[in-house]
C-alpha cells in the first residue's frame, strides 16, 4: 500500500507540477510560484501555497486540485496551508513559464520595477509590451483589467489582434 | 460596576479582532456594491474592471475575516461573520454602503476610498504582525491599480462633457458628508497603535486631502467644503437605511439554507 513515507519531498514537488492553473492551463502551480514549499514531517505532507491575487477565484479550485493529486497518488495524510507571510510576485515565474505563456498567446510579465514615486505620477509601467503573436511593439493598453485578475488587455496595431498581458506585480 | 467595566476592557485579542473586522467590513460592503455593476457597466472594459476590483475587495475582506476568526479563537468560520451578523454588528463606514448610484458616483467613491487605502496600506505594511503585513503587501499592489483606474476616470469625467462634469461634481457633493469618518479613531485604534499593530490615519490625513484636492482641481471640479457637517457612528454600528437592504440581499440565501453546500 502506498503511504506518504514512500514519497520524498522532491517526488511530491514533481507531483505538484501536474497541478495546473485552471484559468491558464499551460502553467503549473510551480511555474507560477504558487506552491512555495513541501515538507514531510512524521509521515504528514504539508504543502504551503501563497495566493496570487487576493480575490483570485481559482485559489479554491487549485487547493482542491492539489488535494486530488495527492490522494490519487496514495497520499492521505496531508495539509494544504495558505500562507500570507510572503507576497506573491510575477518575479517568481520562471523563464520557461514565461515562454509557455507567450506560446499560449498571453504576453508574459517583465521584471517588476520599484515604484516609490507612484503617487507623483500615478502612472503604470511605461515599458512596451510586445505582441505575443507577431512580436510587434506597436501595441496599446486597452484596459488594466482583463478576463482574470492577473491580466490586462492590449491591442496590436500591426497584426490587428487584441491580446492579454499577464500583469507585472 | 467594576465588573461591567472589566468585561469591556480591551485586550490585544479583542482590539485586533475589532480592528480586522472594521477593515474587512469596509471592503466586503464596497466589494458587494461594486459587484452590482457586473453586467451593467457602461462599456465592456469597465464592466470587467469593476468586477475585477470587486473581486479584489471581497478577497481582501476574506483574508481579513479569516485572520479575525483565527485571533478570536472561538471556532467561527469567516462566513459566519459575513452571513450571520445584522446591520448594527457591521462596522463598515457609511460611505461604502451608499447605493452604487450612476457610474460617476461609483467612480468618485472608488477614488476617495482607494486613495485612502493607498496611504493606509503603506502604514499597515510596517506593523508588528507578520500575517497582516503579508496580506496588506498584496492588497497594496492591487490598490495601486484601483487608484490609477479611478483617478483617470475622475479626470476624464470632470474635464469631459457638461453632463459628465455635473454628474461627477454632484457625486462628490452628495457623498462629502460621509468622508469625515474615514479618519475616525477611537480606543481600539489607540490601544493597537501603542503596540504598533494599527495605522494612525491622522498621520496621512493632510497628504490624502492634498491628493484629493489636486486631482479634483486637475479635473476642473470644485472641492466641497472640508469643514461641512460630517456624519459619524459607523464604527459603533450606526448605518444608513441602505445597509439593511444590501445585507438582506447578500445574506438571504445563506440564512434560508444555512447548511447548504456547493459541493
Amino acid at each position: 500500500m502506498a503511504t506518504a513515507t514512500t514519497y520524498n519531498k522532491n517526488e511530491i514537488w514533481d507531483l505538484l507540477s501536474e497541478v495546473k492553473d485552471p484559468e491558464i492551463p499551460v502553467l503549473s502551480i510551480i511555474d507560477l510560484g504558487i506552491a512555495r514549499e513541501v515538507t514531510v514531517k512524521d509521515g504528514k505532507v504539508i504543502v504551503r501555497i501563497t495566493p496570487t491575487y487576493s480575490g483570485c477565484p481559482a485559489m479554491k479550485a487549485i487547493e482542491k486540485d492539489i488535494e486530488k493529486t495527492l490522494k490519487i497518488n496514495g497520499i492521505q495524510n496531508f495539509e494544504v496551508k495558505k500562507d500570507f507571510s510572503e507576497t506573491w510576485t510575477t518575479d517568481w515565474m520562471s523563464d520557461d513559464a514565461k515562454k509557455k505563456l507567450k506560446d499560449y498567446g498571453i504576453a508574459p510579465p517583465g521584471k517588476t520595477e520599484k515604484d516609490d514615486d507612484f503617487l507623483k505620477t500615478l502612472k503604470g509601467s511605461s515599458r512596451t509590451i510586445s505582441c505575443p503573436y507577431c512580436d510587434s511593439t506597436n501595441t496599446e493598453l486597452q484596459s488594466e483589467f482583463g478576463s482574470t485578475a492577473c491580466k490586462s488587455q492590449y491591442y496590436c496595431h500591426d497584426c490587428d489582434e487584441p491580446f492579454e498581458h499577464f500583469k507585472c506585480i | 460596576m467594576s465588573t461591567a467595566t472589566k468585561s469591556k476592557e480591551l485586550t490585544k485579542q479583542k482590539a485586533l479582532f475589532e480592528y480586522l473586522v472594521r477593515l474587512a467590513d469596509d471592503r466586503l460592503i464596497l466589494g458587494h456594491r461594486l459587484s452590482e455593476w457586473c453586467g451593467h457597466g457602461p462599456i465592456l472594459e469597465e464592466d470587467i474592471a469593476l468586477a475585477n476590483i470587486a473581486l479584489d475587495y471581497i478577497g481582501h475582506a476574506a483574508n481579513l475575516y479569516e485572520y479575525a476568526v483565527e485571533i478570536e479563537g472561538e471556532g467561527r468560520h469567516r462566513d459566519d461573520l459575513v452571513y450571520f451578523r445584522n446591520d448594527p454588528e457591521y462596522k463598515n463606514l457609511k460611505l461604502v454602503e451608499l447605493p452604487k448610484g450612476d457610474f460617476g458616483f461609483t467612480i468618485a467613491r472608488q477614488f476617495l476610498f482607494s486613495s485612502y487605502s493607498y496611504y493606509l496600506y503603506q502604514l499597515l505594511s510596517d506593523i508588528e504582525d507578520e500575517q497582516i503585513r503579508g496580506m496588506v503587501e498584496k492588497h497594496f499592489k492591487e490598490v495601486k491599480y484601483h487608484l490609477r483606474h479611478s483617478r483617470e476616470w475622475i479626470l476624464r469625467l470632470g474635464d469631459g462633457t457638461e453632463e459628465s462634469h455635473s454628474r461627477i461634481q454632484d457625486a462628490f457633493n452628495d457623498m462629502w458628508t460621509y468622508v469625515g469618518e474615514l479618519f475616525y479613531q477611537d480606543e481600539v485604534d489607540e490601544f493597537l497603535q501603542e503596540k504598533n499593530l494599527a495605522a494612525d490615519t491622522a498621520s496621512f490625513k493632510s497628504d490624502w486631502k492634498d491628493l484629493v484636492t489636486d486631482t479634483l482641481e486637475e479635473a476642473t471640479l470644485d472641492v466641497p467644503d472640508w469643514n461641512q457637517f460630517m456624519v459619524e457612528g459607523s464604527r459603533q454600528g450606526l448605518h444608513t437605511e441602505h445597509l439593511g437592504h444590501l445585507l438582506a440581499e447578500m445574506q438571504h440565501l445563506r440564512r434560508s439554507y444555512p447548511d447548504a453546500d456547493w459541493e
